[in-house]
């Protein structure tokens, strides 16, 4: 054996502190995920497959498609307007702007749900007025979108921000020099510099857009078959001590954040792979 | 050739996308959190203070706060392990576990939180082993800092991995050929190069527990007084048409809220704002 080289441990401390590192995710991390899975197939196939036959299971998961699916779409377009107003241009308050951005993300999700429970609801600020024309936000499906689209107002632009900040300005005025319109521009060279980040922003939003519960829990008022998102059907399943259909449901939960995670690594794998610009490929900045 | 930055860009779309962005951030967010504070006027000073220093309010406030805190310091030591082993060692599976990190962001709370439940239950796979020793962690204040441990996890991990990817070698070596043993240059270079960085991961833990929710219901079983959170705590006063005692909470958590924020960019700032990452 060699001597140990100085900037290293000595080899018990490496083993310890894996072994500590193993233990404590396999603890933490490992068994809940895996506990959801043994929880759905603890009956077997057929119970678990039967769990989906239920037509407020159904329901639920077709409200939570569509809440992603606006929010989704609304804060992309959101994230590269304001991702482009940051990154590109000088201006007072841009700090500001950049907090605010993040602040869904630092309020807990149950005030999320109040300030709109206190805008539209019954003793809210339109309350009345939505009432006077048979209008209903809360405790129905509006509610839940507007919820689902607060918290996940930052995911895109917090990815879109730092990159095209570092990417700078020079690609886009060639462009512009080179005669490209401001949205060929932008379609031709802004997308492409930052699809992989773009791409990332959009499965996270995605992924915290079908599986928020709290800010959803306090506008949806639990009602079944309508305002039920696939989060909340999971709680009122468990509570109802349907254990195996609770986590059947769950699962279904407990997969998007496979894939979820499986797309993230394999969008960091490109990111460091891809050239940070297409004009200057391999140069940093 | 750079030139310096000028003031007015070449760069189209200016005022479209600036006047797009703030106005759909003032209509989502802005204008709904404005709403909660002029609801909170209402009250007045005295009412609002009346109305959070009742003792149901206190016992949630400091079961919140003081498992938050608990939760953030078990992640601040198990963190450092694990972005440490990440970063510094190579072993079988290390990707993988790379991969897991993110999964308590990933995973929707509720989830989180009903197989956390089942876990250490009495009859659960880890609670087993928890209750011959007298361990009660469901429905107990330990249900909940198991919870806040789990989602503040990646927080820790995630600043301090770039920090620890970031640290020369060199330096190391320096204090090495210096005489100082390793324990001496973990404690007198590496840490202190770190710090800001274990702060912001440790801040943002903290910052995120105490308004969690989804996955400490399920753990903590609510009993008021006594394993009742805060963020539960409005969502009761709430389903009793409570309006102003939820308004109360609310106005609270948030303005604490908005102090780690402010917190956290300040580290951030002091830890070069390139090791900022937690979403």
């Amino acid at each position: 054996m060699g001597l140990r080289p100085s900037t290293a441990e000595p080899r018990w401390v490496r083993l310890l502190l894996v072994s500590v590192t193993l233990l404590f995710l396999g603890a933490f991390l490992v068994t809940p995920l895996v506990a959801v899975f043994v929880e759905a197939f603890r009956k077997g196939l057929g119970a678990y497959l039967a769990s989906f036959a239920d037509p407020a299971v159904l329901s639920a998961i077709r409200l939570t498609l569509l809440a992603a699916g606006i929010a989704v779409p609304v804060n992309l377009v959101f994230g590269l307007a304001a991702a482009w107003a940051v990154a590109k241009f000088e201006f007072p308050g841009k700090s500001l702007l950049t907090t605010l951005i993040d602040l869904p993300l630092a309020v807990s999700p149950v005030v999320s749900g109040l300030i709109y429970v206190l805008v539209f609801g019954l003793h809210g600020w339109l309350g009345p007025w939505l009432q006077a024309h048979d209008l209903q936000v809360i405790f129905a499906v509006p509610g839940i979108v507007l919820a689902t689209v607060f918290v996940t107002v930052p995911f895109v632009a917090r990815e879109l921000i730092p990159l095209m900040q570092e990417q700078g300005t020079e690609d886009e005025e060639s462009a512009l020099t080179l005669g490209a319109s401001g949205w060929q521009t932008f379609r031709r060279v802004t997308l492409p510099n930052v699809r992989w980040a773009l791409l990332y922003g959009v499965i996270l939003c995605n992924a915290r857009a079908m599986g928020e519960f709290g800010a959803v829990s306090v506008v949806s008022g639990h009602i079944r078959g309508k305002t039920n998102t696939v989060p909340l059907q999971v709680e009122i399943l468990y509570n109802e001590y349907n254990f195996v259909a609770a986590f059947a449901v769950a699962s279904l939960l407990a997969m998007l954040a496979l894939v979820t995670l499986a797309a993230k690594t394999l969008v960091e794998w490109r990111v460091a792979a891809a050239p940070a610009s297409i004009f200057a490929a391999g140069e940093k900045p | 050739m750079r030139w310096p930055r000028r003031r007015h860009s070449v760069l189209p779309g200016f005022g479209l996308t600036l006047g797009f962005a703030v106005v759909y951030l003032s209509l989502v967010a802005l204008i709904p959190m404005a709403a909660l504070f002029l609801r909170s006027r209402g009250l007045g000073w005295g009412g609002f203070w009346e109305t959070v220093t009742t003792p149901r309010v206190l016992a949630a406030c400091r079961l919140s706060f003081g498992a938050a805190l608990i939760a953030a310091t078990i992640n601040a030591v198990f963190g450092f392990v694990v972005a440490w082993t990440l970063t510094r060692y190579r072993f079988f599976g290390r990707r993988l576990v790379d991969a897991l990190i993110d999964l308590p962001f990933a995973l929707p709370t509720a989830v989180s939180g009903i197989a956390l439940t089942t876990i250490y239950a009495p009859t659960g796979w880890l609670g087993r082993a928890l209750e011959p020793l007298g361990i009660k962690a469901v429905f107990s204040p330990l249900g909940v800092v198991i919870a806040l441990t789990f989602i503040g996890l990646p927080f820790v991990v995630r600043t301090l991995q770039p920090a620890l990817e970031d640290l020369e070698v060199e330096v190391e070596e320096a204090a090495a050929s210096l005489g100082a043993r390793r324990r001496q240059t973990f404690r007198r270079v590496i840490l202190p190069a770190v710090a800001p960085a274990l702060l912001t991961g440790f801040a943002l833990a903290f910052a995120r527990a105490l308004g969690e929710y989804g996955s400490v219901v399920f753990i903590s079983g609510n009993l008021p007084g006594k394993t009742e959170i805060a963020p539960l705590l409005i969502v009761t006063q709430l389903e009793q048409y409570d309006y102003e005692g939820a308004t109360a909470i609310a106005v609270l958590l948030l303005v604490v809220s908005f102090v780690m924020l402010l917190v956290i960019n300040a580290l951030q700032r002091w830890s070069g704002g390139r090791h900022a990452r937690g979403a």
